[in-house]
């Protein structure tokens, strides 16, 4: 009887603890939106993206006006720790348990590269707003995805043009060691020697890595005129307060940080920061539609912080994808919706008009900021003043040059 | 290592027969209600749990059986998975074949790391295996094999022997039930074996079965290379399972969370380690909204684990009831 009883509640222990959770496939409903904000909430980017992506999107859903319309528009959001296999697991799991019709910020390459492929899979959308490798709208591109922001190409473009024509003629990288890295190093490369620079050498970092003083004495001794920080969100900040410690820029150096936000900034303070140079598609400080955005925004997180370009484009994406969306009608499928979205021109009051390429590239302008002087700065958060505008057309790859088989050439 | 491996059961608390019966009707009962559970849960997390719960019952033979505490076992759970992936997506092998291959990979490496690691002991023994485990992690770090950061992405699940279609959650997850159940009663008929045996002998007294004349390091070294290929097996059936082989499965934490697993659950017993790992894995589900804290929330419950019930779950109602599970 023990021995039965006993396998018996062993029985019932594991139902239970499989049980637990809980699946169940909810049924598509009329007028019925799922989104997903999967991002980093709580590692290196988790400032750049993070709980102030999920705010972001819950403005879009409100500014939609879609709610008034009898619309239910849910809105989930998860850590993805940055790794690719939880990202792509929780990707599956919202699809699979109908938690997710769209996902969006997708911070990090390597979780976007396979969140892209699951999503193509099932049918459903994904605007990537975080992650930055060009090879999402190259050889990655899927007819289910738009990149919305930024790519390693547009960042390579506008601050390592400029630097190279400077005078910045040779480089050295320290390189994120992912796709991510890799990919705008890539690209930065092919800009420098398009404009008569050369790369001399290279040091890969893992991500968040605590410790640059390897790589960056390393870049030090190649006596290359530009260091080029191939990295991001928290690696970009400690490498560029580590390339104070080591002296590199009173030594005759010039850090060019590829890929920089207005967080970033924030955390280096301007008196470290000063004078570098960076690119973004949105600037919070740029005219009275974005200063409205950003301060409506900043009401709504913890530290006041300003949206970063990354967060702009969660908000643009989802208001474009809503208007698709109550054009169609309700549907799930992904396709049909994200070539009703390359069909509208874009308009909204973060990255105000633009439009998407057939190769899933959001065009837009893009900005060369310069970190002010401490002395310059006026009120909280005036961080940069824009050097340059570059027009989107010329700041994003040409569709002759994709590698992407949606293009028809 | 005999301060950490459990005390036997007491002899003559029931005889053989009976004990091996009941283990028997464990893993019976344990095969019905995982047959029954995609009708409850979603099929896709249970395939994932189940690669995990063999990975740590091959730990708890090591463990459990042998008193042989691995500190590394990830790095064969972890390059498993990565030869299984890197077969099916480069070579195109059909999944059988892909995991068959990670399979032998990490077997050999258990036996190039075994025949490192167990020349000593305790404590020594546990940092060998750790640090065989980081140099196997940095290979895969650096690996162009490997993809660094990035992973092996986008692994085609094929079709099983050519016929059955694994694209299907719940197809899957009854391939991967048997793969498992395969490598449980495997398990097992080691530890009932004259070689489980003399591997449990071992254990409690080595000197005595150095003694006796068995040559300890053959056993252990046997012992270790079983449980690096089941750990291989289960490592290669993750790959499957969620197309994809990253740097999480070949890190140290992988090794912490499966010694968790087996604590958690009863080391030394037969389905204690299963236990563990559904219990593991549940609690990182439900509080994966606490974020970081999942891992000081993990903290104190093996504190509280290891305080006040040191045999484990299924440890601590096989020795109440005195039946071996």
């Amino acid at each position: 009887m023990t021995k039965r009883s006993l396998a018996g509640a062993a029985c019932g222990l594991m139902l239970a603890s499989a049980g637990s959770i809980f699946a169940g496939a909810a049924l598509a409903q009329e007028k019925a939106i799922k989104v997903g904000v999967l991002t980093d909430m709580s590692g290196p980017y988790g400032d750049v993206g993070g709980a102030g992506s999920a705010v972001a999107a819950q403005m879009a859903i409100e500014d939609s006006g879609m709610l008034a319309k009898g619309w239910k528009i849910d809105l989930i959001s998860a850590d993805h720790q940055n790794k690719a296999d939880v990202g792509s697991n929780l990707a599956r799991e919202w699809i699979d348990q109908g938690k997710a019709d769209v996902f969006l910020d997708l911070l990090t390459s390597s979780v976007a590269l396979a969140v892209n492929q699951i999503v193509k899979e099932k049918n459903k959308v994904a605007l990537i707003s975080g992650a930055a490798s060009s090879d999402l709208t190259g050889k990655a591109c899927s007819p289910n995805s738009i990149h919305w922001t930024y790519d390693t190409f547009s960042q390579a473009n506008s601050t390592g043009k400029a630097i190279t024509k400077a005078g910045g003629d040779s480089w050295y990288f320290v390189t994120a060691d992912y796709a991510f890295g890799k990919a705008l190093e890539r690209d930065t490369t092919t800009v420098v020697t398009a404009n008569g620079g050369k790369v001399i050498g290279n040091a890969m970092a893992p991500l968040n890595n605590a410790d640059f003083s390897s790589q960056l004495l390393q870049a030090q001794s190649s006596k290359a005129k530009v260091v080029g920080l191939a990295n991001a969100g928290a690696d970009t900040a400690n490498s560029i307060k580590q390339a104070a410690e080591f002296g590199l820029t009173q030594g005759g150096q010039k850090l060019a940080a590829l890929l920089m936000f207005i967080t970033d900034v924030n955390a280096l303070g301007l008196p470290a920061a000063q004078g570098l140079e960076f690119t973004e598609s949105f600037y919070w400080d740029l005219n009275d539609k974005t200063r409205d955005f950003a301060n409506r925004y900043s009401k709504r997180v913890k530290n006041g912080a300003k949206p970063t370009m990354v967060q702009a484009g969660v908000y643009s994406s989802l208001i474009h994808y809503l208007k698709a969306v109550e054009t169609l009608g309700p549907t799930t499928d992904g396709a049909a919706i994200v070539s009703t979205m390359k069909s509208m021109p874009t308009d909204d009051e973060a990255m105000g008009k633009g439009y998407i390429r057939q190769d899933g590239r959001k065009i837009h302008p893009v900005y060369l900021l310069q970190v002010k002087k401490p002395s310059e700065s006026k009120y909280p958060w005036d961080y940069a003043s824009v050097v340059a505008t570059i027009p989107g057309e010329e700041a994003f790859r040409p569709l002759a040059q994709s590698e992407c088989p949606l293009v028809t050439k | 290592m005999t301060d950490i491996a459990p005390r036997a059961p007491a002899p003559h608390a029931s005889a053989p027969s009976a004990k091996t019966s009941t283990e028997l009707l464990a893993i019976a009962g344990l095969a019905l209600a995982l047959a029954a559970a995609p009708l409850a849960a979603y099929p896709f997390f249970l395939a994932q749990a189940l690669c995990l719960a063999l990975f740590a019952c091959a730990f708890n033979l090591l463990v459990g059986f042998g008193g042989l505490l691995s500190f590394g076992h990830a790095m064969f759970y972890g390059s498993a998975s990565y030869v299984a992936a890197h077969a099916a997506k480069v070579w195109g092998l059909p999944p059988e074949a892909a995991i068959l291959a990670g399979t032998l990979g990490a077997g050999l490496l258990g036996l190039a790391s075994g025949a490192l690691s167990i020349r000593s002991q305790g404590i020594y023994f546990s940092m060998i295996t750790l640090a065989l485990a980081q140099l196997v992690y940095f290979i895969a770090l650096q690996s162009p094999y490997t993809h660094g950061e990035d992973g092996v992405q986008a692994v085609p699940r094929g079709k099983l022997f050519g016929l059955i279609d694994l694209s299907n959650d719940v197809t899957l997850y009854y391939v991967v039930l048997a793969i498992f159940l395969f490598g449980l009663f495997s398990i097992y008929r080691i530890v009932h074996s004259p070689f489980g045996t003399v591997l449990k002998a071992i254990r409690e007294n080595e000197t005595r079965a150095i003694s006796l004349g068995y040559r300890v390091d053959q056993y252990k070294l046997a012992a270790f290379v079983l449980s690096a290929t089941l750990a291989g097996l289960a490592g290669a059936t993750k790959a499957i399972v969620a197309q994809s082989a990253t740097l999480t499965d070949v890190h140290w934490t992988t090794s912490g969370e499966v010694i968790l697993m087996t604590l958690v659950g009863g080391m030394g017993t037969m389905v204690g380690p299963v236990f563990g790992a559904f219990i593991i894995l549940a609690m990182q589900n439900y509080l994966s909204t606490f974020g970081q804290w999942v891992m000081v929330i993990q903290g104190a419950i093996f504190v509280i684990s290891v305080l006040s019930f040191r045999r484990g779950l299924i440890g601590e109602i096989s020795n109440r009831f005195k039946i071996s599970l």
